[in-house]
């Protein structure tokens, strides 16, 4: 049972208070797409063993929904951050990169 | 026009500490980013203060929560909501806003005495040593969903109607007689 | 015999006797005794029978790793069966029975499995019951079965109560032996909140017991002095009778609290589940000691040297007038001694070392104890209880050099450090060598959420066996814990002991048939020779020798046989220990009752039920409740002595030729406001919505982003900016998530915000060609077709309350709904059915409701939808808007699977002779699959019995659809001939329209 801090309230939430969105930074493809990137944007998803971005929503707080970058293998925790981002935050992939030197990048 | 009636009949129970349903209160849900202008003089027109995130203010029957970086909760006596609302209306004129009447959609419970923090520790995942003066805390309560803060020697906690009668169930069966936690 | 000593007995008040019975015999124990104590007290060594053989069994342990003497307690409401006698308190009124055996413990016809012992090898399950084939079903799974279980499963429910309460600290200590107050001490002295669980009644854990002397004083004045210190501190919280069962992700933990175990009929819950979340955490949940492996070491009266000396010290209880001690290390000699003080024969210590010279062997010579080194039992003799040993050379294979009469053995293989908690969440563990045993490897703890250490195992669950080093340990693990200053540590007065000589079977070169009597796993006859012949047969991974064998697998998972096992098996593949591996430790620690678990959730709160603010009049107006979800909403109400169909039937007619009334509170209702929410429902809706006039109702229909359908309801727009999105019942909640989805996290600059009003309204339907008539009785406002048309709405006052009319219909009837202020909702409800009377008016459930809308050809979502049906399968592509560039589930619908004309769509069906289509029931195809199944062209979605048309009526998907339309089909039938049904449009009811329009 994880716990994660959610970015808008600062409530560190157990997760019985959240609930899972998988993965994130997903980009929509809708109608005049070919079906390589609308298969793509259904169902290829990473799924990787360590450093891994993903969508939860604080479902019995404030009800916002955040991003949450994690080890998908230790459960370490690297940091939570606003839904309203394309990519990770710069500060938060340097301390992925520092703590997991082998991690490819976003 | 009968007066309104509250979910779970006022119900009470007293155990270690004493479980009342109280209400209704008039209670208005108002979604509006915390930087629009004049939000503050909009609570203020009402008789209320801008709450700080996660915290909830009170000026006498009223109140004003924080419950989302673009929400708060209202509380004024049930016959002042349509006031209130006009009020806000006028106040925020212009604004993006969202402000509807949710005095029915609740039930509201006092868990009161010098143990009732207790019976929180028992159904909400939540620090109850750790909250602060005046927070207001959204989480669960066993199954559903609730918000609670202290208010006096006793906490308030706010639910859905639907669910009231669980509520009472919930809040007893945690407060009886013999099972304090300490 | 086993007996009580006429002195000592650290736990027990000698001033306060407890009567109890053991089946159906009166006994006396003293108040701090275990069940287990007070049985031995009184001579009742045999305590139960194994799992297999149903081989005669005693207390083994004198804690939680008791795999033998599990026991029925209590009876009825308030019965528990297999609990351990070691840790059970003996209490006044107490009522015991023995388990797994009949027709009594002392005559056991099951023991004939013992006789049979060498046809039921390892892994017989496996390879005894495969032929023949029909015999599994008829003969051996009814023996099984019969045979199978600990126990008796209690047949009432339970009458205890049961809580579970959350907790929070920095720093949860487990275990209350000097170690884990040591620890505790060092992390609260910085300030941290600490919690201190012990599973037992008592702190202190072993050192009292082995005598050791910290800072100057006897370890029970230690442990005294330090408990009082730590429960003056406001940030320390202590519990006894609390075992940590479970460490899961990010310091989440489960203990189990006995409260009222010992005090029943108080009124305090009986258990209490604790869930805990603890930054970090400290294992100080001491060793247990391995027995050794020699012929009948299972037989009652051979037991762990260190319980024989709890016993005696702790419960002032003699397991036996002669007990022979057998070891591979110093620490037993403790046992002697402590057996010899107490007044008690020792008649020899057989050491399976070349020598024994240290500090405790030469004071147990010099109390004129018999030593015998490199020697070993080469058997155990006797039946339900020992009588004596052969003792043989170590080094030999067991030939006997002199049989010595004892009624107790009490034996010790060394220590296991009790690394579960380390291990729930991937700790990693070392062999050592030395000491013969896996201890936690600190370089590879399980982290937590910051990628810090969570859990720190201090004392002998480190590895720190001693007093003094387990002080020291602990003190270092729980500042470290704490991340507080350095903590000095109590000091212990030093113990020289030599080292142990790792001792896998006694003698070493014993053969197959001493072999075969050498127990591992007690509770569940796994025996040395199982083992091997696991290893023999190719199980060479521990996982997989523990499934075949069941070693490990009996409700003390392990807790002693583990070790002993994993050695023998690497042993048998000659390989080193560490390369063989352990099993995985899984939590609990000790079993969790599931009233735990379960906590406050039974009986009334097991579920949130949702009520209606109309709940009430229909539980007294004979409602019949059917779940929706976590919703009650009335499925009928039943008049006289009706049945439900009849109750329906009625209801319907009703409905149709005058007017009812129904609940419809639980649909979901969103408000949606902003700048952007006509373009947001745009996106939202296959249809588009912000066209649609003001004071004007919509039908919608949403789908997910693979273009199926997910939900429907009538849109309404409430002013230039806002509209009010009503959603199925129980909808509500997860179509508010995906608004909020999608608006917070792909079009957060779009200017919505959305409110659930769900619960705010109570909702009233009012259908039925006397429905307007009946609103017109009530007055205050105008309901006429001119001024309130079909499929828009107002705002005014019915009766006195204010109310917004719709001009829906999900009946075909003329219909209002009516949403009045929940607090109101009963009011209203009330005065329609006083005001109603003379027009008949009365109740509908919700099967009237489906069985309307089925008659019209409206679908359900769930009925005509399962998560893989597109709103073109089912007819509704007038609800698509061709002009919209996007919304969700356009793209997924132009996928050319979903446009192949071979899916199966909507249509209506009829059966040829009027009965109803059976649910669930497919179309035939010709032919059949390469599985020789019949093949399918459709399946029903719908099928109910119409009063209204008097036959059958069914909506369906089927390949070609209304394509098919006067086509004959054949349904399957469960139990009978397939039913002939004709394709015909699925509006069997006003098709025009003209009673919901009127």
């Amino acid at each position: 049972m994880l716990t994660l801090e959610c970015p808008y309230c600062g409530v560190m939430a157990d997760e019985t208070e959240l609930s899972p969105g998988y993965e994130a930074h997903l980009k929509r493809f809708g109608p005049g797409s070919t079906d390589e990137q609308f298969e793509a944007y259904m169902f290829a998803r990473k799924n990787p063993k360590g450093v891994h971005f993903e969508r939860w929503r604080h479902a019995y707080g404030c009800g916002k929904w955040f991003l949450a970058a994690r080890d998908t293998a230790t459960l370490e925790v690297f940091g939570t951050y606003a839904a309203q981002s394309s990519a990770p935050p710069q500060a938060l992939q340097d301390k992925i990169k520092a703590k997991r030197p082998d991690w490819k990048g976003f | 026009m009968a007066n309104p009636v509250a979910p779970w009949g006022n119900a009470q129970f007293d155990g270690f500490a004493r479980i009342r349903e109280i209400g209704p209160l008039g209670m208005i849900t108002l979604r509006v980013k915390r930087d629009v202008p004049g939000l503050a003089e909009a609570f203020a027109a009402l008789g209320l203060m801008l709450p700080d995130p996660r915290r909830i203010t009170a000026a006498g029957e009223k109140s004003a929560g924080w419950m989302s970086p673009d929400e708060y909760l209202l509380i004024v006596p049930y016959a002042e909501v349509g006031a209130a609302l006009a009020s806000l209306a006028a106040s925020l004129a212009g604004q993006h806003h969202l402000a509807a009447n949710v005095s029915d959609a609740r039930a509201v419970f006092r868990i009161e005495g010098a143990k009732a923090d207790q019976v929180l520790k028992k159904i909400a995942p939540a620090d109850i040593d750790r909250l602060a003066p005046g927070e207001l805390r959204r989480s669960r309560a066993a199954q559903v969903a609730a918000a609670f803060w202290q208010d006096g020697e006793g906490y308030t906690l706010v639910c859905f109607r639907s669910v009231a009668g669980y509520m009472m169930g919930l809040l007893s069966h945690s407060a009886m007689p013999g099972s304090e936690l300490v | 015999m086993s007996t009580r000593l006429a002195k000592g007995g650290r736990l027990i008040d000698r001033s306060a006797a407890v009567e109890f019975t053991f089946n159906g015999r009166r006994l006396k124990g003293f108040k701090g005794d275990t069940l287990a104590a007070s049985l031995l007290a009184n001579d009742q060594m045999l305590m139960g029978r194994s799992f297999k053989y149903h081989r005669a069994r005693g207390a083994v342990a004198s804690g939680a790793e008791e795999p033998n003497a599990l026991i029925n307690l209590g009876r009825g409401a308030f019965m528990e069966p297999n609990q351990r006698a070691t840790t059970t308190e003996t209490f006044e009124g107490m009522e015991a029975q023995s388990q797994n055996h009949w027709p009594s413990l002392d005559f056991d016809v099951g023991v004939v499995n013992n006789a049979l012992a060498r046809f039921l090898p390892g892994g017989f399950y496996y390879k005894t019951f495969i032929h023949p084939r029909a015999a599994w079903k008829h003969v051996f799974e009814p023996v099984i079965r019969k045979a199978a279980g600990l126990g008796k499963a209690p047949t009432e429910m339970d009458g205890d109560r049961y809580e579970q309460a959350y907790a929070f600290c920095d720093v949860l200590v487990a275990g209350g032996g000097i170690a884990g107050l040591q620890a505790a001490l060092a992390a609260a002295s910085g300030g941290a909140r600490v919690m201190v669980l012990e599973q037992t009644p008592f702190w202190g854990g072993r050192a009292p017991v082995d005598g050791d002397v910290i800072d100057g004083m006897p370890a029970d004045t230690w442990v005294k002095t330090t408990v009082e210190a730590l429960e003056k501190m406001p940030n320390v919280m202590m519990r006894t009778r609390c075992m940590v069962a479970g460490v899961y992700d990010h310091g989440y933990v489960l203990a189990e609290d006995r409260i009222a175990d010992h005090t029943p009929g108080d009124g305090r819950p009986k258990k209490r589940l604790w869930r805990i979340r603890a930054t970090r955490i400290v294992a100080a949940t001491g060793a247990l000691e391995r027995p050794l492996s020699f012929a009948g070491n299972d037989i009652p009266g051979v037991m762990l040297a260190s319980a024989v000396r709890d016993y005696v010290t702790n419960w002032a209880v003699s397991p036996g007038d002669r007990t022979v001690v057998v070891t591979n290390n110093d620490d037993a000699y403790r046992t002697a001694i402590a057996l010899k003080e107490a007044g008690l024969v020792v008649p020899v210590i057989v050491d399976a070392r070349t020598q024994a010279n240290g500090p405790l062997p030469t004071k147990a010579r010099a109390m004129g104890i018999r030593v015998e080194t490199g020697k070993a039992i080469a058997k155990v003799k006797g039946g339900k209880r020992v009588t004596g040993v052969s003792l043989c050379m170590q080094a030999g294979e067991g030939a006997a050099l002199e049989d010595i009469s004892c009624d107790v053995v009490a034996m010790s293989g060394g220590w296991s450090p009790v690394v579960h908690l380390w291990s729930h969440c991937g700790g990693k563990l070392n062999w050592d060598a030395t000491h013969a045993m896996f201890r936690p490897d600190a370089t590879r703890p399980p982290i937590s959420h910051d990628g810090q250490a969570m859990v720190y195992p201090a004392g002998a669950a480190n590895g720190a066996l001693k007093a003094a080093d387990a002080l020291a340990d602990a003190a270092a693990q729980g500042a470290a814990a704490a991340g507080a200053a350095p903590f000095t540590a109590a000091s212990a007065e030093p113990r020289e002991e030599a080292a142990l000589e790792p001792v896998w079977v006694m003698p070493q070169g014993a053969g197959y048939k001493l072999k075969s009597k050498m127990w591992l796993d007690y509770q569940n006859d796994v025996k040395v020779s199982d083992v091997q012949l696991a290893a023999r047969e190719g199980y060479e991974s521990v996982e997989h020798t523990k499934r075949y064998t069941t070693l490990g697998m009996a409700t003390d998972q392990g807790k002693l046989s583990n070790i002993n096992g994993l050695a023998i098996l690497a042993g048998a593949l000659n390989r080193d220990i560490p390369n063989v591996g352990t099993t995985t430790f899984r939590p609990p620690y000790t079993p969790v009752t599931l009233g735990a678990l379960a906590g406050e959730a039974r009986g009334e709160i097991f579920q949130p039920l949702r009520r209606s603010p109309i709940h009430a009049w229909h539980e007294a107006n004979g409602a019949y409740f059917e779940p929706v979800g976590l919703w009650r909403r009335p499925y009928c109400f039943t008049r006289g002595g009706e049945n439900h169909a009849q109750s329906v039937e009625r209801e319907i007619l009703n409905t149709r030729n005058g007017v009812g009334l129904l609940d419809a509170s639980t649909l979901g209702k969103l408000i949606v406001k902003g700048p952007d929410a006509g373009r947001f429902l745009d996106m939202l809706y296959t249809n588009v919505m912000s066209t649609l006039g003001i004071g004007k109702c919509r039908y919608g229909l949403m789908c997910n982003e693979n273009g199926f359908l997910s939900d429907d309801g009538v849109v309404v727009r409430l002013s230039d900016d806002t509209w009010l999105c009503h959603t199925t019942t129980g909808g509500a909640e997860r179509i508010h998530a995906h608004m909020e989805d999608w608006l917070q996290c792909e079009w957060w600059d779009w200017q919505v915000y959305v409110a659930n009003v769900t619960e705010e309204y109570a909702q009233i339907a009012v259908a039925g060609p006397k429905s307007r008539a009946l609103l017109e009785k009530l007055g205050g406002m105008d309901v006429s077709a001119e001024t309130l048309p079909f499929m828009s709405f107002a705002d005014g006052t019915l009766g006195g309350l204010p109310v917004r009319a719709y001009r829906i219909s999900f009946s075909g009837e003329l219909s209002y709904e009516l949403a009045v202020p929940a607090s109101y909702g009963l009011e209203l409800w009330e005065k329609l059915v006083e005001a109603g009377r003379d027009l008949g008016v009365m109740p509908y459930g919700t099967e009237a409701m489906h069985i309307m809308r089925a008659e019209k050809g409206f679908i359900m979502i769930g009925d005509e939808t399962d998560g893989t049906v597109i709103p073109q399968d089912l007819n509704l592509g007038w609800a698509i808007s061709k002009k919209k560039a996007d919304y969700l589930g356009k793209r997924g619908q132009e996928r050319s699977f979903l446009a192949s004309p071979d899916r199966w769509k909507l249509a209506g069906f009829e059966t040829l002779d009027g009965s109803v289509i059976p649910d669930g029931a497919y179309i035939i195809a010709p032919g059949s699959n390469a599985n020789g199944q019949g093949n399918t062209q459709g399946r029903v979605t719908s099928t109910y019995y119409s009063p209204t048309l008097k036959k059958g009526i069914a909506m369906g998907l089927i390949k070609g659809g209304m394509g098919r339309a006067g086509d004959v089909v054949e349904f399957t039938k469960i139990g009978g001939a397939p039913v002939k049904a004709k394709v015909v449009d699925p509006v069997f009811y006003d098709k025009e329209g003209a009673n919901q329009n009127g």
